[in-house]
């Protein structure tokens, strides 16, 4: 089945590096539904994108279910690693 | 069978007299036979859906797959299309009804139709390869596997489809339906319902439901993809193509 199921973050104040180089990225969809390339019927996607660029402003990940519970992991490990004031500049 | 064909990209006038991009093929020959539309799945105008395109036009008809994002992402890739289109919930019925009826429109157009058009679909494509039977002149419809013809959508998803069911009525005609009994979206349950609406509206119509398939069992590039289905499906497809447009 298509989930159709669609999350947002809004990650203004991020830069990601896509094809043309590096850009400022604005918002992140996030969905568990089929992948583009990755060799499974439903993964994790991220399009991490700056919508007012255009449509290829867009870095895109397709990750595992367990890929990503990984990631999120180890986002908050990396987090909480690092004195507290570092996280509010 | 002569089985050679000339495939190309061509801009049509679709919903709202906007031009749409739309990827056409047909047999070179000049004998007069019937029209298909192919509707792109949610993933969009991609590889795959091209390959549709020419598997039918190999088999004899003008075939036409429109760009269904081509106004949300004129000119992108198609994932990065799907993604822009992904993230505002699809794309308008109204829109997509439009676009049809302007392909439906451009083959009966064609010096070698005959006149016949059907509309098949995978995925959200079916659900709109339906939707478009409910509101434009077509002489066959394909629905594979097409999510939200009956139910709709959880409310907690910005998808913008709706359920069909009260539209069903309008269908005049034949129905081809292509299921996987393992799939949840459209469900066992939603295909019965499916089926039993179209006998109470006097809708002609043939549903298989394969075992051991689920959704997508003919993308060819997924692991969803269930040969046996597949081969039986297009052997379906052929002939209700051959008896309704050809």
């Amino acid at each position: 089945m298509c989930t159709y199921n669609t999350e947002w973050a809004q990650i203004r104040g991020s830069s990601g590096k896509g094809r043309d180089g590096w850009m400022p990225l604005t918002t992140a969809t996030v969905y568990f539904d089929h992948p583009v390339h990755a060799p499974a019927d439903h993964t994790l996607n991220i399009d991490f994108a700056n919508p007012d660029a255009g449509p290829s402003a867009r870095i895109a990940v397709e990750l595992t279910a367990d890929a990503a519970r990984e990631l999120v992991a180890a986002i908050e490990r990396a987090l909480g690693n690092v004195p507290a004031e570092l996280l509010t500049q | 069978m002569d089985q050679a064909i000339t495939a190309q990209s061509i801009s049509i006038t679709g919903a709202d007299g906007d031009d749409v991009e739309a990827y056409f093929a047909a047999p070179q020959s000049d004998t007069r036979r019937g029209g298909v539309i192919v509707i792109h799945h949610l993933p969009g105008y991609d590889r795959w859906s091209k390959e549709v395109v020419r598997r039918f036009a190999v088999d004899g008809y003008n075939t036409i797959c429109v760009n269904l994002y081509s106004r949300q992402a004129p000119g992108a890739e198609p994932d990065d299309a799907a993604a822009v289109a992904r993230s505002q919930g699809g794309v308008p019925d109204a829109q997509v009804i439009g676009d049809m009826a302007g392909a439906a429109s451009y083959l009966r157009g064609l010096d070698t139709s005959n006149g016949k058009v059907a509309v098949m679909g995978h995925c959200s494509g079916g659900r709109q390869a339906v939707l478009t039977g409910c509101n434009t002149d077509v002489d066959a419809i394909v629905d594979c596997y097409g999510g939200f013809v009956i139910g709709n959508p959880p409310p907690d998803i910005p998808y913008k489809a709706t359920s069909l069911e009260d539209q069903l009525s309008k269908l005049s005609a034949p129905v081809l339906g292509l299921f996987g009994k393992d799939d949840a979206a459209p469900s066992p349950d939603q295909v019965a319902t499916l089926d039993r609406l179209l006998t109470e509206y006097g809708v002609e119509h043939e549903f298989t439901s394969y075992e051991g398939a689920g959704h997508a069992f003919f993308a060819v590039d997924r692991p969803a993809y269930r040969v046996e289905a597949a081969l039986d499906g297009y052997a379906r497809i052929g002939r209700f193509f051959t008896e309704k447009i050809g």
